[in-house]
């Protein structure tokens, strides 16, 4: 008997794009230097110096001081250990909520889907801050708070998300040969329609740290979640924003840390995407 | 292996399927044919109790097991491993993101069948496949290779039934060729029953020892291939002859 060569050359994905990698880079050096802040920090965290309020950079404040004379890179290298924190805080438990769920919903179909998705449309109906708000008079203001009460209100996006892939995906052969296979249905949902369904939730999950910065700043503004005197990101910019046009460092340098961790975190979705798409080939 | 007796598949008031006999022993091959929408492929899934939403009555009866009254677990233990289905859309049946031989050696685990390297290899030798091919994920393989890969599972399985839906209708004539050939070679050497579901009266000609005719829904011929295709005695089948290129 003769095997037949197989007739397509394999195509694999090639290299890892280097996009991808330079955004797993910086989010690497913003962990890192989050995590180092004590020693890569020129001065001590939340260190009032009245005499050097809002100081322009200069040789002895690379980035300037705040009202409070704080060193601002030194505010922002303590900040990141806060932002990051309620970054992947948010994002991970909102998305392990929000994308079991969804997928539940979605390749379930039927009354189940109803359930979840209308306890989901009860969270999306509450206004964001309102929820927050409600939460944080319960569980009283901290960064954790601030990481509940956003992951409250963002796990329905995903859910809503997932299932509506997961409903798409559990249509497609694949799903019915494995069904046909004898699955159970438990394992047709983890091993087919999950691994399918991912992309566009890891893609949003991605494009959304950003926007949890953000929230948490808007949150902090509130007094809901990071005070004084924890370093945050989004509280900074929350506190400099008044001095724009006359200090434009105070609130200049937390927001570009914010910009260039959400830029990072979408290279890397867009990253995780393609390592998770075998059909795509990167160039 | 395959006995159906007044199977009736209905959504609603709607009667989708009406098969009142039907038959595969060891060894044989029985073709379903028809335009589409006249039941075909719901006939088939019935078999293997996959129609949600539907009312399913009469008797049906694969591999020893009554599929309409027995419990969910027993259905799931023939599936794939004493019935296996080769799909319309090779591969759209496969999962993108998984690679053969994971998929391969998945199915083999769930049933209990020796899932080693040499086995794989073996089954998917058997269909005239390259071992590597194991290594490669759905949208690396052709048609004719996902769907020999489909036939090279249901074998490693060991399963005894081979239903078949439109297994030829999404590949190119050479491919065909092979698939329709393959099928014909396990038939004889290992005593595969066939139900072969196919709107190519062509390729039923050339496999099938029984047909049956289905038009909206209902049976409306049946009897040995040779007689059917030759002296057809419903005028839908006569159609359908006629329709031959």
């Amino acid at each position: 008997m003769t095997v037949l060569p197989l007739s397509r050359p394999v195509r694999r994905p090639g290299r890892v794009d280097r996009l991808a990698m330079l955004g797993g880079a910086l989010i690497v050096l913003v962990a890192l230097s989050a995590v180092l802040a004590p020693w890569l920090a020129p001065y001590e965290e939340n260190t009032p110096d009245p005499l050097h309020s809002l100081d322009p950079p200069s040789g002895a404040h690379w980035f300037g001081t705040d009202l409070a004379g704080r060193d601002v890179l030194t505010q922002i290298l303590y900040g990141g250990r806060t932002s990051l924190t309620i970054v992947v805080a948010v994002l991970t438990v909102s998305s392990v909520i929000g994308v079991t769920l969804g997928v539940v919903a979605g390749y379930a179909g039927g009354p189940v889907r109803d359930v979840i998705m209308r306890i989901t449309d009860v969270f999306l109906a509450f206004p964001a801050l309102l929820l927050s708000l409600a939460l944080a008079v319960v569980l009283g203001p901290s960064v954790t708070t601030a990481i509940v009460a956003i992951a409250a209100t963002w796990w329905p996006w995903y859910a809503r998300l997932a299932a509506s892939v997961a409903a798409s995906v559990a249509t497609r052969p694949y799903v019915d040969a494995a069904r046909c296979l004898g699955v159970p249905a438990p394992l047709v949902v983890l091993r087919h329609v999950l691994p399918n369904s991912l992309t566009p939730v890891l893609v949003q999950v991605s494009l959304d740290a950003g926007g949890v910065i953000l929230t948490a700043a808007a949150l902090s503004y509130l007094g809901l979640g990071a005070r004084e005197p924890v370093a945050e990101w989004g509280l900074m910019v929350q506190q400099g924003q008044t001095y724009f046009t006359t200090n434009w460092w105070v609130v200049t340098f937390p927001g570009l840390a914010i910009l260039v961790t959400a830029f990072a975190f979408n290279l890397l979705g867009e990253g995780l995407r393609a390592a998770l798409d075998p059909r795509r080939v990167i160039k | 292996m395959i006995e159906v007796r007044d199977l009736r598949v209905r959504y609603g008031t709607r009667t989708v399927a009406h098969v009142p006999e039907l038959d595969v022993g060891a060894g044989e091959c029985v073709a379903v044919v028809g335009e589409s929408g006249s039941g075909k492929s719901t006939t088939l899934m019935a078999l293997l109790g996959l129609t949600e939403g539907a009312e399913v009555s009469g008797y049906v009866r694969v591999c020893g097991v009554d599929v309409l009254t027995a419990p969910a677990r027993r259905l799931r233990e023939i599936r794939g491993a004493r019935v296996a289905l080769v799909m319309q859309s090779p591969e759209a049946a496969l999962s993108p993101t998984t690679r053969l031989g994971v998929l391969m050696r998945r199915a083999l685990v769930l049933h209990g069948v020796d899932a080693g390297e040499r086995a794989m290899a073996e089954a998917v030798e058997a269909v005239l496949l390259d071992p590597a091919i194991l290594r490669r994920y759905p949208h690396e393989v052709s048609g004719g290779q996902a769907q020999r890969f489909a036939i090279a599972l249901a074998l490693a399985l060991g399963a005894e039934v081979v239903l078949a839906d439109e297994p030829t209708s999404a590949l190119d004539v050479t491919v065909q060729a092979e698939v329709v050939g393959v099928l014909r070679r396990l038939r004889a050497e290992r005593g595969l029953a066939l139900l072969l579901v196919s709107h190519d009266l062509a390729l039923v000609s050339t496999i099938a020892d029984r047909v049956l005719v289905m038009k909206d829904g209902e049976v409306v011929e049946s009897g040995p291939a040779a007689r059917v295709l030759a002296e057809p005695s419903h005028p839908y089948t006569r159609e359908l002859l006629e329709a031959l290129p």
